[in-house]
This record gives C-alpha cells, structure tokens and sequence, in this order.
C-alpha cells in the first residue's frame, strides 16, 4: 500500500475496508457489556462497511485484475492478493448479503444470551473478513490462513450460546468436519504447486500437470471444499450447526460461506487448472444432483424451521456443483458458449440463493424471539402477528421455490437450457445421461416448492397452534430494515437478469474464454442466453402480464358487480368443532413425502397399543449416513486410539526409552 | 411489434375467456349423456359465474390479505398462461417473455398461491387439500417439463411458437416419441386439472378431493373467479395438447384469413377433445390418493422414454 490516497487501486480499497471491519471488532471487545452501542452503533457500522465492499468490487468487476503483495505473516511468506473478476463477483455477493445482515443483528442480539455483544461483534466481523480474504488470497498459504480463520471465527459464532450441550456438540461436528476438508484442501494445493516448491497461484496456474496430477487435485479439492459447501456424504454438520447458530450467522454461513466454498472449487478447477477431463464434469454432475435430491427430500420432512432450511440449503449447493459439473463437461469437450451459458446459471444461483436463504434465516430469527420456538409443530398464523417478517418472507419463498419472475427462476431456467441443449457432445452416452437429468433437476425444483409450501404455510398461514403466539411482537425497525434490503435483493434479481448477467460476463470470459453477455445485452429487456428463436424469457414483461391481469380482473369485477364481504366463522364443511391443532402439521405435511421416498430414510415410530392411557405418536427420521458412515468411522477411532492408548504406560522410564528408538529410527533415516 | 401479433395476442385472450367456461360446460355436458342423466345447458358455467359474482363474499374471521388476493392472483396467472400458448396463431406478441419452462413456472406459481390461501384459513380440509395439492404438482410437475423438453428438442426451442412451427410443418405422420409424450401428457393433465382418476370434480364433502378442499373456504366473486381460473387452466392444458400433438390448423403465417380460419379448426378439436375427456372419466374409477404417485410416476417415466426414445432415433 504505498502511494497517496489518490492512487489507490480497488486491492488497496477492498484491504482497508477489511481493517476497518477489524478496527470494528476490537472496539467491540473494548466496549464488551455495552450493548447499546455493541448492537446499534457498531453492527450497522459493519453494515455500511459491507455495502462499500460490494460497491468497490462491483466496479472492480470489469478491470483487469490486480495484485499485491503484503509482507506481514512469516518472515519468508508474505500474503499474496489478486482481485479478478471472479474474486470481485463473490465480494459483490458477500458484501451485499452481509449488509443486510449486519443491520439485522443490530435487532436482532439480545441482552444476557450467552456471549457478550463485544465478543459477538469482534467474532462477526473477523468471520466476514476472513470471508473477503479468502475470495482475495492468491498464494496458497494466505488461503489456507484465512480459511482457517473463517473456520475459527464462525465455530465461536455457532457456539454463541454455549451453555446449551446440544450447541456444543454441533458445533464440535462443525469443527471437525471443516478440518477434515482443510486438509483436502492442503493437499489439493500441495499437488498444484507440481514440486516447484512456490505455493503462489500464479505459479500453479503456470503449471502444466500430467491428467493423473490434475484429477488427483479436482478429487481432493472436491472433497475439501465439498465438506464446506455440505455435499453428501459431507453434509451431516449442516443441519446441527445452522440451528445451534445465532439466526444472522446462520444466515452469513448458509448463504456466503458455504459459497466461498463454491468459490474455491471453482477457482481450483477452472482458473488454475485449465484442461478440464469429461468425467470430472459427469462425476460433478452425479454428485450434486444426489446432494440436491437428498437436501430437498429431507427439507421436506424436517419439522424445525432451521433444519428444514439447513437441508434446504444442501439442495442448492447440490444444484451449484451439478452445475459446475455441466460446466466442466461442456469446456472439457471445447464447446465454450455452452459452458458459459452453465457458468451463468451457477453464479446467478449463488447470487440469488445468498439472497432468499439470508433472508429465509433472519426471518426464523424474528419469529424464533417472538415466540420462543423453533418447531414447525407449535408455529401457525404469525402473518397476522408479524406482517413485516410474513410478507418478505413470502418474497423468499417464492424465490426459493423457483418461480417466476424471482431470482430462483432465473438461474434454474438457465441450467435448464444448459441442460437441454446437449446434442453437441461427442458421446453418445452423455448426450443420453445429460437431459435425463434435466428430468431430476424438473423434480428437484417442484419438490422445493413443496417444502416451500409447507415452511411457509405452516409458519405464518392457520391459526396459532399455541396460545402464546397470539402475543408474539412484530420484528422491530432495525430487523425489518435488513429483510428488507435482501427482499429488494429477491426482487432485483427475479427482474433484473439481463443488467446482472451484464456483470456475470466478465468473470465468464475469465474463467471459460466466453460469454453470454453480449448475446443478453442485445435484446434489451428480455432474456436471450443463446439466440432468440431458441428460448427466451422476460421477467419484467412476465410480472407486468400478472400484475395488468390481476388488475384488470379486480378493477372489472369492482365495476361491473357490489364488493360486499361480510365476515363470518370459517365454515370447514360444516363441521362444527374446529380448533388450532385440528389443522394439517409439519408432519403430515412431511407424511406423503416419507411414504414415497420411504428406503431413503431411517425412520422409527413409535405408536401406542390400544389400551394405551395416554397414547403417544412419534416418528423420528434420521439420515442413514450417520449409520453407514459416521458411526462406524467414529468406533474405528476409538479402536484406534485404544490401540494407541496401550503405548501410554505413565512410567517415565518407558517414555525416554520411546525417545531413544526415535532418536536411533530417525538417525539411521537420516544417514 | 406487428399489428397481427398484437391482435392475434388480444383474439387468443378473449377466445380464451369467453370459451373456457363453455368448454367445461361442454365436457359436463357429455359426461352427463354418457352416463344417462339430462345435461345441464352448455352456458350453466356462465350462469354460475354470473350467481356468484352477484353474491356477497363471506370471508373467514381471520382470513389475511394473502387469502383474499390469492383468487386474482390465480386468475391472472391462467389469463397470463392462455395468452402466451399459441392455440389460435403463433405469432403472440407475448410469446417471447415466456417460453415452455416459465409457462410451467406460471403453472406453479398459481398452484403456490391457491395452496398457501387454502392454509391460511386454518382449517382441517384447507390444509389437506393444499398438502394434496402439492403432492399432486411436485409429481405432475416433472413429467409436464419433460414432455416439453422432448418438444423443445424436436425444435431445438423452448419457445413454445417455435415448438409448434416446428410439429406443424413436420410430416403427419406423428412420430414415436411424439405418442410416448402425448400419453404421459394426458395423464399429467388429468392430474392438474383435478379430474378422475385422480380427482373428481363433480364431488364434495369426499375424504379423497383435493381440488374442492382448496377453494372450500371461498364464496362470491372470490370463487367465481377460481372456477373461472380452474376452467382457464382446462382450455390452456387442452390447447397446450392440441398444439403439440395435432398442431394443424393453427395459424404459423402472418395472414388475417389464417387467423379467422384457425377458429373454427380449434372449436371443431376442442369438441372431440371434450368429448373424449368426458369418455375417458366416465369409464375410468377414481383412484386413491396412495396411487396417484404411482400413476404419476408412471407418467413421468413414460415422458422420460419420450425424451429417450427421441434421442434414440432422432425423431
């Protein structure tokens, strides 16, 4: 950073919004208790500084990249930075997100829950500053610090509320997931570099790796960033850690960190490897898709509202790395405009998913503090309670079940056509495997808009299956202020696809040599990915047809016919005892979905006998990973660690005479 | 912006509204005289419509807005929907916003809506019908896209006016896939629009009903306009058939006698096609809710050998 303020590039700006973002948390820890300040002075602070983020990246988007290299760390291995298209994209996407966030919790944290606001705020803003300096990192080493960071800062932020023994232990899973996939990550890199002993990316880049090297490197980095990002089998910490969080954390980690996770497969697999092999794309492409079908089959039968987001999200993750899969395909057979055309599709996901998860979450964090419940089971009716919450949590769910004209649409529209236009590939076989999948990405999205139905019906629609939620309290100004910034983040991105993809072309051209953005770009409002006798969509067109109908249908009725209403008790086919708990439950809702993909559960019911005096119901359904893979894997562990437990004979003679053959081994190595 | 897009897009809206009601008529019609009743007149629809926008609208005590806007919003999504399938003529000035994919969003957005309004209520029948509701178009839905994807390749286009160019200059002789999609079509479009084997229409107060428990709560102008939406959606799936499966007649040029012919020819399909829906419920039995996954399922396996078998044999 040397120079005067006038000549500084985007880098420079982006590193010293990151200080300050630091600057922040340690006046956090200064002003430990003072929770006014904590909350309403330092988070929105964190806020704007987020927002600038975004907005210095967004006009960093278009430049040439930019380095610099800072000398702080060890002696030997100063911190190498590069903000390329790619880098800024994900910045955009984080500083956004965290802006609306960050004002959120200025709402959202409460007084006396677990760890003080100034350490709160100190472990917030170091987790979205790691977030930045991991998408910046360009050497092996300075990534590696900062994910580390990120892992460290939000294990401290899922376990907030550490009294709790379920949080603790959610957030040891978290832990050790996260580090089993760091050293994935290590090795990945450890490969890349190709024994040239510099860990820099621009000497990985340089690199030209035998197919054997680079397929070693895509599987390591597959399973490392996969077990960030939640890919079956890696996903199990997902669904404890999202709940255990505090709901704008939640929200960070579901909506940008698993994405920086994205963003590093994608940066192992197409910036520094540049000759991508078929049947990594194929490989990807089986692998999301079973992520994703596993995430929304599981969603749609969770009955907490944070867990049924949590495998929400490892569906959207599922459909972001078939994506990439598609994309992978498509640029190992050279055909370049299809590859951009999927490339699209998955950064126009991460966009819109950062936005409508965000704000999925932050709006379970409302009703969770104004009602003092997290079950799907004891939730109802909260539209009439909290308005705020309900309707721009509709927006989200809109976006999140896929549906015109929201965000959610748009990118599953694009993989869609990624999808379907696949008679160029050479073989056969794939030119069969890749539509039929469309068929699967088809059922994906409608069984999304199911658990959709069900978490927002169950939620906000109904009557209050508890008395105590007709007392629940709207969410207050600060809450409504940041779900208000991600519900306008929904709609722009539902509207707004040809001015957003304007931005996505740059980091296409970057990492697959093409772009639809010239092709978008010609047609003004409407959607045009390829040509436009091929497909075609306009969102903006498409609303103003929905919105001039709903009005024409509404003015004509007015006039030509009374508006009378009169209001009585529902009427339910006449039945005359009706109350709150007689309504359709997270279960039932779950009960067609349990009966129909029945093998992919392990499922346990308890059901009473018919002399029962008080009958009880319950039906547990977990994952059968935890039993195929988890708990074998955790007793062979322990197995292991007894074996090795025997060399522990706690007399001090033994442990010198285990030095000495050391010292011998290691001396007869050596020579 | 052609002056024939822009009248053909204003004739397919208004030849929508005004013969969705009189199709539905129109199939109760037969039904009644294949089972041996005295059928009612072919405008009874427009007669019901017309009670019940005269009628006050009884809402529930806490119905929220959600609930009361959901009609419209329905509506307007099935209006939206007709205008943009080409049923009269393939140049629609509102053809290029929405293609095959986003006609089947509209589907499912309206499906969201009418689901969410039948929760909100909060009663017993609401939530099971949009529970079924859902069920039914989680099912349905797949197997609705793979039948236009297997067209959409045909033509190399997800433009539904491309789509239908292409099938209409194709040869008469209609093609192996072609048959697998129609079947799997017919059987996806039973379910959608509530009709046996997978419900019945002409029942209320049955455990087994999914479309009458979501609109239970609705009285009015606020019915009226479901019934008139639920009509709309049985024109729009009839003509989305027609237009993929016996596309002649529908006007691909830009002439005005094309156009006035393209009416008559669409009348004259939609009698047979009602005729034979109202066959088709009447010597088939309502099934149960268990096996309509089955039978949807079915469905969308068969539209996935459609799409095999059109990449198979390239045609």
């Amino acid at each position: 950073m040397t120079g005067a303020v006038g000549a500084w590039q985007a880098i420079d700006w982006l590193l010293a919004l990151v200080g300050l973002w630091l600057l922040i948390g340690v006046a956090g820890l200064l002003a430990l208790r003072r929770f006014d300040f904590v909350a309403r002075v330092l988070f929105p602070l964190g806020g704007v500084v987020a927002l600038l983020v975004a907005v210095v990246a967004l006009a960093a988007i278009n430049a040439p990249a930019q380095s610099l290299v800072m000398a702080i760390g060890l002696p030997s291995l100063p911190f190498h930075f590069r903000l390329d298209a790619l880098a800024a994209f994900f910045l955009v996407v984080i500083g956004v997100t965290t802006a609306g966030v960050s004002v959120f919790a200025a709402g959202y944290f409460r007084q006396g829950e677990g760890t003080p606001p100034g350490l709160l705020c100190l472990e917030y803003h170091l987790f979205v500053a790691s977030m930045v300096l991991v998408v910046l990192a360009d050497d092996a080493y300075a990534f590696m610090v900062m994910w580390e960071t990120m892992a460290l800062s939000s294990f401290f932020l899922v376990t907030a509320n550490h009294r709790i023994p379920e949080i603790r232990s959610a957030g040891y899973l978290y832990l050790l997931i996260a580090h089993v996939g760091a050293i994935g990550i290590l090795l990945c890199f450890g490969v890349l570099q190709a024994n040239t002993g510099d860990y820099t990316f621009a000497n990985m880049r340089l690199q030209e790796l035998t197919p054997f090297a680079s397929s070693l490197a895509v599987l390591l980095a597959l399973f490392g960033f996969g077990a960030k990002a939640g890919l079956v089998p890696l996903h199990v910490w997902l669904p404890e850690a999202h709940p255990a969080a505090p709901s704008p954390v939640s929200a960070l980690m579901s909506a940008v960190m698993l994405k920086t996770a994205v963003y590093g497969f994608l940066r192992v697999s197409l910036d520094l490897l540049h000759t991508p092999i078929w049947w990594w794309g194929v490989l990807l492409l089986l692998i999301g898709l079973l992520t994703a079908l596993f995430g929304v089959v599981f969603a749609a039968v969770q009955t907490d509202m944070k867990r049924l987001l949590a495998y929400s999200s490892i569906e959207n993750i599922g459909l972001l790395f078939a994506g990439i899969g598609l994309t992978l395909l498509f640029s190992a057979y050279d055909m370049k405009p299809m590859a951009a055309l999927a490339l699209t599709a998955v950064l126009y996901h991460v966009a819109s998913h950062a936005m409508f998860k965000s704000l999925l979450f932050v709006a379970t964090g409302s009703v969770m503090h104004a009602t003092a419940e997290r079950s799907l089971g004891k939730l109802g009716g909260l539209i009439r309670f909290m308005p705020w919450v309900a309707w721009l949590s509709l927006l989200a769910v809109l976006a999140s079940a896929g549906l015109p004209p929201f965000g959610g649409f748009v990118s599953e529209w694009l993989l869609l056509q990624g999808f379907l236009f696949t008679p160029q590939l050479p073989s056969s076989i794939l030119q069969m495997l890749v539509p039929t999948m469309a068929a699967l990405i088809a059922l994906i999205s409608a069984l999304s808009g199911y658990t959709m139905v069900k978490f927002f019906g169950v939620v906000f629609l109904g009557q209050p299956r508890e008395r105590k939620l007709h007392d629940a309290h709207p969410a207050g100004w600060w809450e409504r202020a940041g779900m208000l910034w991600l519900g306008l983040g929904c709609i722009a991105l539902g509207l707004l696809p040809v001015q957003v993809i304007g931005y996505i072309d740059a980091v296409t051209q970057q990492l697959v040599a093409a772009g639809i953005g010239a092709s978008v770009a010609e047609h003004g409002w409407l959607l045009v990915p390829v040509a436009l006798e091929r497909a075609s969509y306009g969102p903006a067109v498409f609303l103003l047809g929905v919105l001039l109908c709903f009005a024409l249908a509404y003015l004509l009725v007015r006039a030509l016919y009374h508006g009378r209403v009169r209001r009585a008790p529902p009427w339910d086919c006449g039945f005359p005892l009706q109350d709150a708990r007689m309504q359709d439950t997270a279960e039932g809702f779950g009960q067609p979905i349990r009966h129909i993909f029945g093998p992919a559960f392990r499922m346990q019911r308890v059901l009473p006998s018919p002399f029962d005096r008080e009958p009880k119901y319950a039906v547990t359904v977990t994952d059968h990973f935890w039993h195929w893979l988890y708990l074998p894997v955790a007793a062979l562990t322990e197995r292991v660690a007894r074996l090795v437990g025997r060399l522990q004979q706690g007399r001090i003679s033994i442990y010198l005479l285990y030095s000495f053959v050391t010292l011998i081994v290691t001396l007869l190595l050596v020579h | 912006m052609s002056a024939h897009a822009v009248i053909s897009q204003v004739l397919a809206v208004v030849v929508a509204l005004a013969l969705a009601p009189l199709l539905s008529g129109w199939v109760n019609q037969c039904r009644a005289w294949l089972q041996n009743k005295s059928a009612p007149g072919l405008l009874q629809p427009f007669r019901l419509l017309h009670k019940l926008f005269n009628k006050d609208s009884v809402l529930a005590e806490h119905a929220s807005p959600l609930f009361r806007a959901s009609p419209y919003v329905v509506f307007g999504c099935m209006v939206l929907a007709c205008a943009i399938i080409p049923s009269l003529s393939t140049t629609l000035l509102l053809a290029p916003a929405a293609d095959a994919i986003a006609l089947v969003g509209l589907f499912a957005l309206a499906r969201v809506f009418i689901s969410l309004a039948a929760m909100d209520v909060g009663t017993a029948f609401g939530s099971l019908g949009a529970r079924r509701e859902m069920l039914v178009g989680f099912l349905a839905e797949p197997a609705l896209l793979i039948v236009l994807f297997t067209t959409a390749m045909i033509a190399s286009s997800t433009s539904l006016s491309a789509i239908v160019q292409t099938l209409s200059a194709g040869s008469p002789v209609i093609s192996p896939s072609l048959v697998f999609a129609g079947v799997a079509f017919t059987m996806v479009s039973l379910a959608e629009n509530a009709r046996v084997p997978v419900d019945n229409p002409a029942t209320h107060l049955e455990l087994t009903m999914i479309h009458e428990a979501l609109i239970l709560e609705y009285s009015g102008r606020h019915l009226a306009l479901l019934e008139w939406a639920a009509s709309l959606k049985l024109f729009a799936y009839s003509c989305i058939g027609l237009a993929l499966f016996f596309p002649w007649g529908i006007n691909v040029s830009d002439s005005p006698l094309g156009l006035l012919l393209a009416l008559p020819v669409l009348l004259g399909k939609l009698l047979i096609g009602g005729a034979l829906l109202a066959l088709l419920e009447t010597i088939s039995a309502k099934m149960r809710i268990f096996r309509v996954p089955e039978f949807l399922g079915t469905a969308f396996m068969i539209a996935v050998l459609a799409m095999l078998v059109h990449m198979l044999l390239g045609s």
